[in-house]
């Protein structure tokens, strides 16, 4: 039983970084039924972000750090989502869907082998932002202050994100355009700012996730959004890709899934779980969880 | 108020729309009446901006300014006061009756005009305050019909576009709708009504452009089109004697 409620700990702290990353991939599925593969890679420069912050001179050990270094890597990524729809995505807008995934394939490539180009090939050290510590041991359950960061972290840029899609004018309008962008239009929406304002949002969580897992990994490298990336599509699948609470249960459950999977079965079932979980819910409900059967506009 | 002069508009290959030219002055309510396929719809979409013309010019007169709307975007033509109730009503369904309204006044966003705005719309339509926090896509076709032009109202458009209100709506509210553009037209709002149903579109408006295969047909006062013979036979349903 211990152990059980260890890696259901475990699983729910991971879980929570592939929820981050999957509702980037459904807010952008949601506005432009486009799966952005380049969103993996949006991670990994997130996670990178945090590595040079503390290699060019910032601090860390401190709270105020870990919240600074979090905010870099938001912006970075922001800006990166923002560039990568304007430059890649947005010309595409009227071609076949088709050739929009080949674009997306065409971008995650891109920004991994410039990663490579740029930051090298080989894993570098992240640096310990905070100190691993345990705040909590009851009967051998333990739970590290990095899995409490990961917590927090998480339920508050959710909470933010649930704010500003329910309670602002620009949550109003997203949601407008995700229902039909003609429609938008007619109403007086910028369409466009808000497809921007949805890839900046997207990638700024993606952003803070890069840092999270930079927290309990030891290392980053350009090629380290791949899986995740992957895995967090999934995950925004399994929720039902376009539903933001979807998105938050799939990233959970992928995380229990994988950690259970390898802390009762073997560690290499662990990447195998996730395409199997794919499968099964393509041809039992490929909606995903919360997903509405029926087509989204007529 | 608006001018559209020599109008084109392609569809790939398809000459949609074949040199139209046509004004509407303030205050009016102006009808376009035609059959299925016409090119009535692509006349408003291209008005709001949708469809970029191939040649001709649109040009809209906002607070006594003459603006040329070809090339400005839809969301900036609707906030110069320039709405549109598209065909098919476009209704948010998966948001509620009052965020479809709070997304009629988006350009503006001012929440002062917003409550001022809400309420005349719901005196206008009674039964939308009525359902204000339901889901938009559990109304009726008529109510959504109803939710459309409030929504279009809401931006404070000078000229309001609607394309056929009467389509697939039960025959009741058709007259209830009609009568409540009459109303909204009399409280300033020029009107330009796009309608496959001609005798209602003619006894609305004050003056009618009739349009066959992407060329106006003919044009005039509504009342002279309601007795003219051949608009009878030809849009009316009247049997030729
Ligand atoms: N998106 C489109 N692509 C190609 N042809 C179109 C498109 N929309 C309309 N058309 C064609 O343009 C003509 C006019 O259509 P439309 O403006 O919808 O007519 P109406 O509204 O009068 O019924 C029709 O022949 C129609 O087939
Ligand atoms: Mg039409």
């Amino acid at each position: 039983m211990t152990e059980f409620i260890q890696q259901l700990i475990n699983g729910l702290a991971w879980g929570s970084i592939y929820a981050l990353i999957a509702l980037g991939y459904t807010m952008v599925y949601g506005i432009l039924r486009l799966i952005n593969f380049a969103h993996g890679e949006v991670y990994m420069i997130g996670a990178m972000t945090g590595y040079y912050a503390v290699h060019w001179g910032m601090g860390t050990g401190s709270l105020y750090h870990l919240l600074a270094v979090i905010c870099i890597a938001m912006l970075v990524c922001s800006l990166l989502g923002w560039a990568i729809e304007r430059a890649a995505y947005r010309p595409m807008r009227q071609a076949p869907r088709l050739n929009v995934l080949i674009t997306a394939i065409g971008v995650s490539l891109f920004l991994q082998f410039s990663g490579q180009y740029i930051f090298g090939a080989d894993p570098k050290p992240f640096p310990a932002l905070i100190e691993n510590k345990n705040v909590l041991d009851l009967h051998g359950v333990v739970l590290s202050n990095i899995q409490v960061t990961i917590f927090v972290s998480s339920i508050v840029l959710m909470l933010g994100l649930r704010y500003i899609v329910f309670n602002t004018q620009m949550g109003k309008a997203m949601r407008a355009v995700s229902y039909d962008h003609t429609a938008s239009y007619l109403v007086g929406i910028n369409v466009n700012r808000v497809i921007s304002f949805t890839f900046i949002l997207g990638s700024a969580l993606a952003g803070a996730a890069g840092i999270l897992v930079g927290l309990s990994n030891p290392t980053v490298n350009p090629l380290m959004g791949l899986m995740p990336g992957i895995k967090a599509f999934i995950a925004a699948v399994l929720g039902g890709i376009g539903n933001i609470p979807g998105a938050l249960i799939g990233g959970l459950i992928m995380g229990v899934a994988e950690t259970m999977v390898s802390g009762y079965l073997s560690g290499t079932y662990r990447d195998a779980l996730a395409f199997i979980i794919l499968i099964i819910i393509l041809v039992v409900r490929p909606q995903g969880l919360l997903g509405k059967s029926t087509q989204e506009k007529v | 108020m608006l001018k559209v002069c020599d109008l084109h508009v392609h569809y790939g290959a398809i000459h949609a729309l074949k040199g139209l030219t046509l004004e509407i002055n303030s205050g009016e309510i102006v009808a376009l009446i035609g059959s299925n396929g016409a090119g009535k719809t692509t006349l408003l979409r291209t008005i709001s901006g949708l469809i970029r013309p191939s040649a001709g010019s649109i040009e809209f007169t906002h607070r006594g300014q003459k603006c040329r709307l070809n090339k400005i975007e839809t969301h900036k033509i609707v906030s110069l006061g320039l709405a549109q109730v598209p065909e098919g009503r476009m209704i948010f369904q998966n948001l509620s009756v009052l965020e479809n309204l709070e997304l009629g006044a988006y350009p503006s966003n001012n929440k002062k005009n917003l409550e001022e705005d809400l309420e005349k719309n719901f005196l206008l339509f009674p039964r939308l305050k009525e359902r204000l926090k339901q889901n938009a896509g559990t109304l009726s076709g008529g109510e959504q019909q109803m939710l459309a032009i409030s929504r279009a109202l809401m931006s404070r458009p000078s000229l309001l576009l609607l394309d056929e209100p009467s389509l697939g709506i039960a025959p009741a509210l058709v007259q209830q709708i009609f009568s409540k553009l009459v109303e909204i037209n009399e409280m300033g709002t020029t009107i330009f009504l796009v309608e496959q149903d001609a005798f209602l579109a003619l006894e609305t408006a004050h003056r009618a452009y009739v349009l066959e295969t992407g060329q106006f047909y003919t044009q005039g006062k509504a009342e002279e089109l309601l007795h003219d013979s051949k608009i009878r036979q030809a849009y009316l349903g009247e049997v030729s004697a």
